[in-house]
């Protein structure tokens, strides 16, 4: 039996029916029609699925949508300005080959994100440690690094 | 997959009372490892009961020992200070668990109800003699962690039982304490072996312990030989090894043997060889039995020196848990 679920989507409160067996994953995709996160391992293993939910970075595939109930959920697609401006980040992959296949990208700016939006200059091991969790298998992470870095520049 | 409500209790009563009234339901907390299981057909309950909504799981006490809500995230165990200070270890395993989206909702009380075999906060729990607090329909008890570990995926948990917190003694100043987490890659990834130590010494002759000691972390032999030149006494000692049987287990005989003496290379080579011939590991996927006893020698001494270290290093001194 689907309830009424109301929450925050990349700023707007928003009220959808949700079907309790969903996950967050599945609400954003197939239901909203936000295909910017995707869908990896669907096990937690691999981070594509990554979006913010009040401030964290967490795995949506594994998230019941039941429980976004009055949270704030950021996706990729809340990421750059309303009038198109790119998030630094975004920039910052696009500049520095961050992206290749695109698959894992969304995630791993998401997880980025999460980390920029609480530490604003952080170090290279702890870039590390925040993208840990996001399986990349085309650029060998020293691309994605450097895209972090530059973004961290990119805000001073 | 088959369809199931989803129930989110505010209180330990009233998820109690839903778990006694509903069919074929099952407790959720953070739920990487439930979510997984019902997604991969392990599980099809009709009912979840969600325990992130109770406010009353979800602590941190430090006034006498440490007691931590079992619904506290392992995020929020690695960043709590008191904790990386006083019961390293137990930040040591938090901090490594699966990845940082993993550690933001995982919590401690659902790590150790699964129970798995290389569950990785059941090795500190063991080696802060830590007590599970439950709740029930007909009350509260509690249970020692060694009790409490039987089986792969088994505990001693009633399926209408919560565990609300759990619960470790006061050490002192004079406790250190590590977890080793023996992987192949840094994130993402089970122990092939899991040891946690945890000691209280004793200055030999002098009573200044950390005088002229630096805060930089030291390589092994000049740990060792600081050790020896000082002649450290082990007050207690508790080992804990993970993956080596079929539940993580303390290597008592070998803290035994450690007990009360100068702590020297040769004494902690002894100890190694010990605990090893304790271990009783399979061969698997992540590693042969060989190849973990043999790195049960070498990790055990490692977790009490950097256990040790860790007593030697000023407070205001930040350690890395990775």
């Amino acid at each position: 039996m689907k309830k009424e679920i109301s929450f925050t989507l990349n700023n707007e409160t928003i009220e959808v029916e949700a079907d309790p067996k969903w996950t967050l994953l599945y609400l954003l995709r197939e239901v909203l029609e936000m295909t910017g996160t995707k869908e990896g391992c669907g096990a937690g293993e691999c981070g594509a699925c990554t979006v913010i939910v009040d401030g964290k970075a967490v795995d949506s595939c594994l998230y019941p949508v039941m429980e976004i109930e009055g949270k704030s959920v950021e996706t990729i697609e809340g990421v750059a300005l309303s009038d198109g401006t790119l998030h630094p980040l975004q920039q910052a992959f696009i500049e520095n080959n961050g992206v290749q296949c695109g698959y894992c990208t969304s995630g791993m700016i998401m997880s980025a994100k999460a980390l920029l939006d609480k530490k604003p200059d952080p170090t290279e091991a702890e870039i590390r440690l925040a993208i840990s969790g996001n399986i990349c298998r085309c650029t060998g992470y020293v691309q994605i690094v450097e895209s972090v870095q530059q973004a961290v520049n990119m805000k001073k | 997959m088959k369809s199931y409500e989803y129930h989110k209790p505010q209180s330990v009563k009233e998820a109690i009372d839903l778990i006694g009234s509903l069919d074929h339901a099952k407790y959720i907390a953070g739920g990487t490892d439930v979510m997984v299981m019902i997604k991969q057909g392990k599980l099809a309950p009709a009912n979840l009961i969600s325990l992130r909504s109770i406010s009353d799981i979800s602590y941190v006490d430090t006034k006498d020992g440490l007691k931590i809500g079992s619904g506290m995230t392992h995020s929020e165990i690695v960043d709590n200070e008191f904790i990386q200070k006083r019961y390293s270890a137990l930040v040591d395993a938090a901090g490594n668990i699966g990845s940082g989206q993993i550690r933001n909702v995982a919590t401690l009380g659902g790590n150790i109800c699964n129970a798995a075999p290389s569950a990785d906060s059941a090795c500190p729990l063991l080696v802060f003699d830590a007590e599970v607090v439950i709740a029930g329909p007909n009350g509260g008890r509690t249970v020692k962690i060694d009790d409490f570990l039987q089986g792969p995926n088994k505990v001693a948990l009633e399926k209408d039982e919560i565990v609300t917190g759990i619960h470790m003694p006061d050490f002192g100043e004079k406790t250190g304490s590590a977890y080793i987490k023996h992987t192949r890659r840094k994130a993402m990834e089970l122990p092939i072996l899991g040891i946690a130590a945890r000691i209280t010494i004793k200055t030999g002759g002098s009573q200044a312990c950390c005088k002229d000691v630096s805060c930089t972390p030291d390589n092994a032999t000049n740990m060792l030989k600081r050790v020896e030149d000082e002649k450290f006494v082990c007050d207690d000692v508790r080992i804990a090894m993970s993956v080596v049987a079929p539940r993580p287990i303390r290597a008592k005989k070998a803290e035994a043997a450690l007990r009360g003496k100068v702590i020297s290379e040769a004494v902690l080579n002894e100890i190694g060889e010990i605990a090893a011939l304790e271990s009783q590991p399979r061969d698997s996927i992540r590693g042969k039995a060989w190849y973990r006893r043999d790195m049960v020698k070498v990790l055990t001494k490692r977790a009490i020196l950097k256990s040790i270290e860790r007593i030697l290093r000023p407070d205001n001194a930040k350690y890395s848990y990775r």
